[in-house]
């Protein structure tokens, strides 16, 4: 008896406790390093500045547009703000899953004045996205699984001879199948063309056959630094930050291969179909974490290149480790020297017809 | 498998020392990897595996590191309060619908009484995914997915077989007479209840409890889909360390989880003995 | 008086006739279980019966095209798909129509993801075209069938038309034909090409994984149930907690475990390099794939075949081993043809239950079963969560949800869902 009564207890403190919470907001994002980053840079300052919201973390980007669409079907959002890369973004808007947001009105402008819209110049890339960063999906590779001659080209991750040793993909078709036709002699400015072909996709397929029993598939960025920290992999895909986070602040013997690094921007969208109070809370939310310095204080913790214009200069040292960032980011001359330009339009109407085949190839 | 007669043979005394090696063996595969993570949660550095230090048992290469981050660290801490929010009430839900349906099972005339129980032991026999997927879709429409509420009651569902197979198992060795001598010198079936069926199917009505607050406490497949990051767990937030950001506090959180799983299987283990000495079942 | 009672029917005390008096006590106690179990019955039915319920009905479903193409739909049905013709203007001008609406709603795309799945191709046609038919005027822009081809000529592709015509039902049986490696084509039902055919292997694979986890766990289990049911009771309650131990223990807990043994740079693998039987340069590649999974579940299940074995095994009198011995059986003979047939019905109780837990698991294989060794489940978690393929999803749901139930109600044969003992 006594034990069900403090089952009893237990579980009506527990049901009031609940019922006491209010003003949460749920922040979708990544994880990882990434995650911790934004929390240092934007949630923490602005939960400090209001202490009335409570921001929830999510690590549910990676799935965000099934999600939302899931959300969305059912009619209850229950996200506020989510962290999508532009990509996403742009089909999320198509769909009209996420809010249309006026960059000029509904942002805040540089701190000399320049309107939002011009200060992120060309990289609003979707009416419904605000951009923070430029990050680019390259490789990092284990320095003493290498050998004496540590790979210089993207093509390395084809060559188990030169590099035995599994390494790790993303398990999604965007990035392999560029790279793939790249290191099967297709010219870098033709890959599109010949990816919208039957036999290009099947040429890149073929490609990616004959490293496949060695692949590891991963689908959260954490998974590369950890696979190589582990030394599971011998060199693998992830986002830049990443790697430099797992070089420059854990000291794993891990090297970064620029080489054909794949451009791309991450940034914030706010979901359709929030109550006014909620968008309200959104919109505040954004107004605040995409100003010019915390784009800058973002840089600080993480080396992604913040997508305003006004931040760059602001870049600086790192704040804990009080390195210079400015050679870590993507977009320094000696790591751009050969770079690959990722093609939104193109993926967004090919996603679905790839993704299907992509996922038998795998299963096979 | 008595002790070894003094008149066995060679080869039967061979038989009989490989036989316990093999079942060491076996016995070993089924706790070295529940042992093994103990020492792990331990380490003073953030691998997976045993450091050097670790092997020459020098104090530098442990540490409580991976627990002070379980308990300072607001994702953990969360999941934490969550789990500890939900499986109470889901349990408390399970067990009282439970233990009425287990007595109304037990009578001897239940029209119906094969289907009945074929659907309520049903959540234990669905596959998870499978359950996790409608209760996607159907709490969606009706506004329960992402909500605390649908997540207790989606736990309480699949708590309530092992309710009704403890306590209508309880219920088989219960001596009817004592409730119709309870009625018969006047005493109402509320009173009965309480005072007579209560105290004596209580080990059954708690260790199914128990084993419904494990089911929730456990549970991380619907969760996953009918929670939303309000409802995150323990298990979901192992599930998701195990799968993106692997950190040997999981290892840490493991340990307390192995803790807590002793002390649940002990208190099953005494109830089921106390049980069967009340109704004079056991032999010993 | 006396002549009423010996004719007409035994009366109960308070004079009414015994049978009735009987019959109403025996509805009144069938009307007082039932009251009692109706608060659960119901709760299991909302909470867990009618989203079961609801998932199987998502399988057919299949309203998007009717919704987004009304005009479109009904035009169609005229259009005669054997011609080899695509259809004429009218077919055309609904479809200008409808897009302009399904557009500004923004429901074009998710209807191009919808046939997607049936042909690839058509996502992009209708995410291409929703961008030029935003800027058409209905009125003055005519006629419509030019203009579509002209923006894509696979609007005058024959077959994708048929798909349309095909798919334009409220009902279809497209996602079970699908989740067979089928699909339902202007020719009939017609296997799907090459390169996306999957679920028949999968299947496959799911139950062949299954049957060697049963295997192993019949294998693993039955001397641990033999030793337990052999020694004296209060040694085997000693042993049986480290049989009780895992079964309590968290299902991520140990699957954990796993990944921290089976990993490459993982306990197991240290052991091996160190003991010298594995090169350091060559270690075992144990994880994330089937051998990953299928130790780490059997692991996993192995109390759900000991507990119903011991439990049979208790029941056989060791006496009949020491007969048959005392009359000239080896110990093998002694065994095989006395003891072991006697422990059947406990391996058939322990297999079904492996195999029922096992062929839906979901959790570790998705954890160490890398590409190659995960089941069924794990697909259509895939379908659920991120290609939001739902009826496909369902659909795979609806034909593993029938293979459990056939297996449990094998159960329920041979063993009796009654007898289902925990710890």
């Amino acid at each position: 008896m006594k034990v069900t009564q403090t089952l009893m207890t237990a579980s009506v403190v527990a049901l009031v406790a609940g019922g006491a919470l209010a003003e949460d907001m749920t922040i979708v994002s990544w994880g990882g390093a990434y995650s911790s980053s934004q929390q240092n840079a934007y949630h923490d300052p602005y939960m400090a500045a209001n202490p009335d919201v409570n921001i929830i973390n999510d690590e549910s980007s990676a799935e965000a547009v099934a999600k939302l669409r899931a959300m969305n079907e059912a009619g209850n959002v229950t996200w506020d703000v989510v962290d999508v890369v532009a990509a996403d973004a742009m089909r999320l808007c198509d769909e009209g899953l996420a809010m249309e947001i006026d960059a000029d009105t509904q942002l805040a402008p540089a701190p000399d004045g320049t309107l939002a819209s011009e200060d992120f110049g060309e990289l609003l890339v979707s009416e419904c996205f605000i951009p923070q960063i430029v990050y680019s999906t390259t490789f990092g590779y284990r320095t003493d699984m290498v050998g004496d001659t540590p790979p210089t080209s993207v093509c390395a991750i084809f060559d188990t001879d030169a590099y035995p040793g599994r390494r790790s993909l993303e398990k999604r078709p965007i990035n392999n199948m560029e790279w793939a036709l790249l290191c099967d002699g297709v010219a870098k400015a033709d890959v599109y063309d010949v990816l919208e072909t039957e036999e290009g996709q099947a040429q890149a397929f073929a490609k990616l056959d004959t490293i496949k029993e060695d692949v590891i598939w991963w689908s959260a960025g954490a998974d590369t630094p950890q696979l190589l920290a582990d030394g599971e992999v011998v060199m693998g895909s992830t986002y830049n930050g990443r790697l430099f986070a797992l070089i420059e602040e854990q000291k794993q013997p891990v090297g970064m291969l620029w080489d054909a690094q794949v451009f791309d921007l991450d940034g914030w969208i706010i979901p359709a179909g929030l109550s006014d109070e909620r968008k309200a809370r959104a919109l505040d939310y954004i107004y605040f974490a995409t100003d010019t310095q915390r784009l800058a204080d973002q840089a600080k913790y993480i080396s992604y290149g913040p997508a305003r214009a006004s931040s760059a200069p602001l870049v600086g040292m790192h704040a804990e480790l009080g390195i210079d960032m400015a050679p870590h980011m993507p977009t320094d001359p000696e790591n751009a020297k050969n770079t690959f330009l990722y093609n939104y339009e193109w993926w967004a109407d090919y996603r679905d017809d790839l993704d299907a085949k992509f996922q038998a190839w795998l299963s096979q | 498998m008595s002790a070894l007669p003094p008149y066995a043979t060679t080869p039967q005394r061979v038989w009989y020392y490989s036989f316990r090696v093999i079942c060491g063996l076996i016995f070993f595969f089924l706790i070295a990897p529940i042992v093994v993570i103990i020492p792990l949660s331990f380490n003073a550095e953030d691998f997976f595996t045993f450091t050097p230090e670790m092997l020459a048992f020098d104090p530098e290469g442990y540490s409580l590191k991976h627990y002070q981050d379980f308990f300072s660290n607001s994702d953990w801490q969360n999941a934490l309060y969550n789990s500890v929010r939900i499986a109470p009430l889901a349990t408390l839900l399970s067990v009282s619908f439970g233990t009425l349906a287990a007595i109304g099972l037990s009578q001897d005339h239940v029209p119906f009484r094969r289907a009945i129980m074929a659907i309520l032991i049903s959540p234990m026999i669905v596959p998870l995914i499978i359950s996790a997927a409608g209760m996607y879709f159907f709490y969606s429409r009706i506004g329960l997915q992402g909500t605390y509420i649908g997540v207790v009651l989606a736990h309480a569902a699949l708590g309530i077989p092992f309710v009704i197979i403890t306590v209508t198992a309880t219920l088989v060795g219960f001596d009817r007479s004592l409730t119709r001598a309870a009625a018969n010198m006047g005493a109402n079936p509320v009173t009965t209840f309480f005072k007579v069926q209560m105290p004596l199917i209580l080990p059954g009505v708690i260790s199914g409890g128990l084993f419904a607050f494990i089911t929730s406490f456990d549970e991380v497949v619907v969760v996953l889909f009918v929670g939303s990051s309000g409802q995150k767990t323990l298990p979901w937030q192992m599930f998701t360390g195990l799968r993106e950001q692997i950190s040997p506090t999981i290892l840490a959180v493991a340990t307390i989880l192995v803790g807590i799983s002793i002390l649940l299987l002990a208190t099953v283990e005494l109830l089921r003995r106390r049980s069967e000495r009340l109704r004079g079942m056991s032999p010993t | 008086m006396s002549d009423a009672t010996d004719t007409g029917p035994v009366l109960a005390a308070d004079g009414t006739p015994l049978k009735r008096s009987l019959n109403r006590a025996l509805r009144r106690e069938k009307l007082r279980a039932l009251m009692l179990i109706a608060p659960l019955l119901l709760f299991v039915l909302v909470t867990f019966i009618a989203p079961i319920a609801d998932m199987l009905f998502r399988s057919v479903e299949n309203n998007i095209v009717e919704d987004t193409l009304p005009r479109t739909v009904v035009a169609l049905e005229s259009w005669d798909r054997m011609t080899g013709e695509p259809p004429d203007e009218a077919v055309f001008a609904a479809l200008a129509e409808d897009l302009v609406i399904a557009v500004e709603t923004k429901t074009h795309t998710r209807l191009g993801s919808r046939l997607n799945y049936e042909m690839t191709g058509i996502s992009s046609l209708f995410r291409k075209s929703g961008r030029s038919v935003k800027r058409w005027d209905l009125a003055t822009d005519g006629p419509f069938r030019e203009k579509f081809i002209e923006l894509d000529e696979d609007w005058a592709d024959v077959g994708m038309w048929a798909m349309i015509q095909i798919y334009s039902s409220r009902y279809t049986s497209g996602y079970f034909l699908n989740s067979v490696d089928l699909q339902l084509s202007p020719d009939g039902i017609a296997a799907r090409e090459e390169d996306q055919r999957i679920y028949i292997t999968l299947f496959k694979r799911t139950i062949f994984m299954s049957l060697t986890i049963m295997f192993s766990c019949v294998l693993l289990g039955y001397p641990i149930a033999w030793l337990l049911a052999n020694l004296s009771a209060k040694a085997s309650n000693m042993l049986l907690i480290l049989v009780l131990l895992p079964f309590w223990t968290s299902l991520l807990v140990r699957t954990s475990a796993w990944k921290v043994l089976l990993q490459q740079q993982g306990v197991i693998n240290d052991v091996l390099v160190w003991v010298g039987l594995v090169d350091d340069g060559n270690r075992l590649i144990m994880i994330n794939n089937q051998f990953g999974t299928i130790v780490a579940m059997t692991h996993i299940l192995l109390p759900f075949m000991i507990l119903p074995l011991y439990s049979v095994m208790q029941t056989i009198p060791p006496t009949y081993l020491r007969a048959a011995k005392s009359l000239g059986a080896t110990n093998w003979t002694a065994f095989w043809r006395v003891y072991f047939p006697q422990s059947v019905p406990g391996i058939g109780a322990g297999c079904i239950l492996v195999f029922i837990l096992s062929i839906g698991y979901y959790i570790t294989p998705e954890l160490v079963g890398g590409t190659k060794g995960v089941f069924i489940s794990n697909r259509i978690a895939y379908h659920i969560s991120s290609s939001l393929n739902w009826g496909l999803g369902a659909a795979l749901g609806t034909i593993l949800l029938a293979a459990v139930l056939l297996l449990y109600w094998a159960y329920d044969k041979i063993v009796g869902i009654d007898n289902v003992k925990l710890g």
